[in-house]
């Protein structure tokens, strides 16, 4: 159902319908913290969630398929420019750098490595950020080195929301101490509140 | 801060000027690519803003080569993804085999990485002989480096793994020779490749093909690009010729999923059909 609305009395955006993605990245202790977060999101969830984890190259989509087995939304490695859909996860594949198009649609990139790693947080984190300015949602968990503090730290510049896994609650505190330390955080929670915020943020089933 | 449209904006008039000014077609890349190499490319020259750079590429032949070496993303390996090279051996030689002749084309071949490893292949099969390979780029750079096909010698030990599982039937040191800490590939693995400039955003078809390898390219280039290129090889390749794309390259996600069967889905190996 529409409302009707006047300019004098403008109603605040959905917090949910404004935002176009979720953006995840994490390393050692990474596969915990994405399980606990991803268990509680009920199917349908309303916004697509892509995910970087730091990977061996030859994993093959073994992280992806053990990551499905631990939650209800559909988890996909993706090719490049596949369309993102809501309530999907979308795991950057070993050996790719995974970023996105404005348009809503996957890219893939073999550039050299970022932070020794690809895929890499940060190019994730920065390519939403150009792509959907301030309608990104990021989330740096668990980890043993300092790649996605710059790619928070781009995001909240953008007026994105960012959140840190509280590094006295991570297996590795590194990773989220590193943007946490950069200034690069609007928020400090621990795995369950991130669910729980997340399922909060993600609530809302109106269309856009 | 400047709006993220207004950045948009900045970057088409870029591209465009490369492309009024030098030939060099960028329009039609993937956009989020495209962005983060000029990202990259502010940070290395100082410059603040993407229209600080624009006259200077006007200006600057050397200054806008530099720009443009950033758009080719020259980054490969031996073997990448031996799966591949076990699919060609084992569904792709054996009908190779019953060509008389048969010629190869590696669009996009970087520094050569890849146009080494089938050679190696189809000499361990036996058909090297009889094949001609054309191995293009619209990077000279890179061009350059390919038809000298001397590695380090650290990335070629680590490729040995990679030749191993991609069926590799001898030992991996034979076909490189090594000079202190980098190794020249042997000569006789580039007598039947032809390295030459090849632009896929603009220039044409130039021979009948029998398998074409063009990995990790696709995914720089939007969909109307994407369809030029795809739009040069079927032309190019014989009926029942084949095709090998990037690993996460699917062809069904083109115009061109019903001229093609896939041979092996995984290894991304498509083969002609016949058409009436
Ligand atoms: C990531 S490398 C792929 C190398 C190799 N095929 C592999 O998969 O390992 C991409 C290559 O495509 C080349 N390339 C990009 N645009 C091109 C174009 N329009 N025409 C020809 N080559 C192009 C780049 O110069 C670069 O060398």
């Amino acid at each position: 159902m529409k409302t009707l609305r006047t300019k004098q009395t403008p109603q605040p955006p959905c917090f949910v319908c404004h935002h176009k993605a979720v953006v995840m990245g994490g390393s050692a202790g990474g596969f915990k913290a994405f399980s606990a977060i991803l268990s509680p999101l009920p199917p349908g969830f309303s916004l697509p969630i892509l995910v970087v984890q730091h990977l061996r190259p030859d994993d093959d989509g073994l992280f992806a398929w053990h990551l499905a087995n631990t939650t209800r939304l559909p988890v996909i490695e993706p090719c490049d420019k596949q369309q993102i859909e809501r309530g999907h996860v979308y795991v950057a594949p070993a050996n790719y750098h995974m970023l996105v198009e404005q348009s809503g649609t996957i890219a893939l990139s073999v550039e050299e490595k970022v932070n020794w790693s690809r895929p890499s947080i940060d190019v994730l984190f920065e390519s939403a950020a150009l792509a959907w300015g301030e309608r990104v949602i990021a989330i740096l968990l668990s980890g043993a080195n300092g790649d996605g503090a710059a790619g928070m730290l781009t995001i909240k510049e953008s007026g994105g929301l960012t959140i840190a896994q509280d590094p006295t609650t991570a297996e590795y505190p590194v990773m989220p101490q590193a943007a946490i330390d950069r200034g690069a955080v609007d928020e400090i929670l621990s795995l369950e509140e991130i669910g729980q915020r997340l399922v909060e943020l993600g609530g809302c089933k109106a269309e856009e | 801060m400047k709006s993220p449209e207004n950045e948009h904006t900045e970057i088409d008039l870029l591209l465009e000027t490369i492309y009024r000014r030098y030939g060099y077609d960028f329009r039609s890349y993937a956009r989020a690519s495209i962005e983060r190499r000029i990202k990259l490319f502010l940070a290395s020259t100082g410059c603040a803003s993407v229209s600080e750079i624009i006259p200077r590429v006007v200006d600057d032949d050397e200054f806008a080569s530099r720009l443009i070496r950033y758009f080719s993303i020259a980054v490969t390996e031996m073997f990448r993804d031996p799966l591949v090279y076990r699919a060609v051996r084992e569904e792709v030689v054996p009908l190779l085999r019953t060509w008389p002749h048969c010629k190869i084309w590696h669009a996009g071949c970087a520094t050569g990485e890849e146009v080494y490893s089938l050679a190696i292949v189809l000499r361990e099969e036996g058909i090297y002989d009889r094949a001609t390979i054309y191995a293009t780029d619209f990077n000279n750079e890179a061009l350059d480096r390919a038809r000298a096909g001397i590695y380090e010698m650290d990335k070629l030990q680590e490729a040995t793994r990679n030749y191993q599982q991609a069926g590799g039937k001898r030992s991996f040191s034979e076909y490189y020779h090594a000079r202190y800490k980098s190794a020249a590939m042997d000569s006789s693995l580039k007598e039947r490749v032809v390295f030459s400039g090849h632009n896929l955003a603009s220039d044409s078809v130039f021979g009948e093909m029998h398998l074409i390898f063009c990995r990790n390219v696709l995914i720089y280039f939007n969909r109307d690009l994407q369809n030029r290129a795809l739009g040069l090889f079927t032309e190019s390749l014989v009926h029942g010729g084949f095709l090998c794309l990037g690993t996460k390259e699917d062809l069904r996600f083109t115009d061109f999923r019903d001229q093609y069967e896939v041979v092996d889905d995984k290894a991304r190996i498509y083969k002609k059909k016949d058409m009436p």
